[in-house]
């Protein structure tokens, strides 16, 4: 469960960023997360759940998860090709060792606030 | 657990009596502090103008929106405490490891073997992460070296915060070895940079040789593995070769040891990757610190 940590990182960023901006609650938070990454996006959402109604700035916010495809780059064969499983083979020559380019997001996007 | 944030009793724990509560540190004043005293510049382009709101037009009776692009990291705040970490041990020459592994690989027997062989031939200081107990520590003060626990109560693994808090109590000496024990756990611990040099993950084989697979954040945030109870092969099916190859699967420079705590095979490999790590890390200080002498010669 370590999405509930996560999830207080993400209200500790409201928190300073409702300071830094002058806001007073945020409305809908857009959160990435890379489909490599290390988190459930369904544990995520839960965890928001229980975790926001605790801060002010939080309480009302509502989390909409993006997700982002992973995309490696072949040592072998130079190609830019899309990995669903980190220890999937290159689909184009078959090889396995991908250096992963995208999908291990955990950041927040942006924010609706009022 | 805490009901702010959930952290559950995260505490670090030093002494055999077990004091508890004593260090339960609620670092939490952040979510009351809020300060109000900037300018709210209302020509500014994130402040309110009608027909900027989600929907791009003005509805009466509605309040207003804005968007605010902030692209930040959910784990900046661990990642930037942990970069501090680094620093630490960098200006000590401490080279550190983050060991981590399923409940029961042998960790905390392979660590009282490797600090008994490393007995006399530099410091070495263990950080210890589990949920609950001080049993672990209390093994490895057993066998000389300093040793701090961190229990993280709910908690799956350890952060960097725990990690400097626990450097602070533990003060390990210039140019050591520091061992941070994570909480046995093959998910949570993935995401978390603590500032070690490597995370090494531990795999016995009596577990199955696709864990790499099954768990493949861990393997590939490691820089090595090594498969321990090496003793038990003869009496198991577990295969090797297909067990390694997995983990190449998921990271292919993964370095990778077999060794035995109880019977000692494969401990002097250990040993010395060990000794060459922590030989780059004094001589990366010895660099540093000729720099700062030859700016200060300089100088004068």
């Amino acid at each position: 469960m370590h999405e509930m940590s996560l999830t207080e990182g993400v209200i500790r960023i409201l928190e300073d960023q409702a300071a830094a901006h002058g806001f007073a609650k945020v409305k809908t938070v857009w959160l990435e997360i890379g489909e490599l990454s290390n988190v459930d996006p369904e544990s995520m959402l839960f965890c928001f759940d229980a975790v926001a109604k605790g801060s002010p700035v939080a309480a009302e916010a509502k989390l909409e998860v993006v997700r982002v495809a992973g995309q490696g780059f072949c040592l072998s064969c130079g190609q830019s090709v899309a990995v669903s499983n980190r220890f999937d083979p290159c689909p184009e020559c078959g090889g396995f060792g991908l250096r992963i380019t995208a999908g291990e997001e955990m950041r927040i996007k942006e924010l609706e606030v009022e | 657990m805490c009901t702010v944030c959930g952290c559950g009793e995260s505490k670090l724990e030093h002494s055999h009596d077990h004091d508890h509560g004593h260090d339960h540190h609620h670092d939490h004043d952040h979510g009351h502090d809020h300060h109000h005293d900037h300018d709210h510049d209302h020509g500014h382009s994130h402040d309110l103008h009608y027909g900027t709101g989600i929907a791009g037009v003005h509805v009466p009776g509605l309040s207003q929106s804005r968007i605010i692009q902030i692209e930040q990291d959910i784990l900046g705040k661990n990642d930037s405490l942990a970069a501090r970490n680094r620093a630490f041990l960098a200006d000590r020459g401490i080279f550190a490891l983050n060991l981590v592994s399923s409940p029961g690989s042998g960790k905390t027997t392979l660590l009282c073997k490797t600090i008994e062989m490393l007995a006399g031939r530099f410091p070495v200081a263990v950080i210890e992460g589990d949920q609950q107990t001080s049993n672990d520590a209390d093994r490895i003060r057993a066998t000389g070296a300093p040793a701090v626990q961190v229990n993280t109560g709910k908690g799956c693994h350890l952060d960097a915060d725990m990690v400097a808090k626990a450097c602070e109590r533990l003060a390990p000496s210039d140019g050591s070895v520091l061992f941070i024990e994570n909480v046995g756990n093959l998910v949570c611990p993935a995401a978390f940079d603590l500032g070690e040099a490597y995370k090494v993950a531990i795999l016995s084989i009596t577990e199955g040789e696709d864990k790499p697979l099954k768990y493949p954040d861990m393997f590939a945030a490691a820089g090595m593995m090594i498969l321990t109870k090496m003793d038990l092969a003869p009496h198991l099916d577990f295969d090797v070769e297909a067990c390694i190859a997995n983990a190449r699967k998921v990271n292919p420079d993964i370095v990778v040891l077999q060794l035995s705590s109880r019977d000692g095979q494969g401990m002097e490999d250990w040993l010395a990757w060990i000794a060459e790590g922590r030989k780059r890390a004094v001589t990366a200080r010895i660099n540093t610190l000729e720099a700062k002498l030859k700016a200060a010669r300089e100088s004068l």
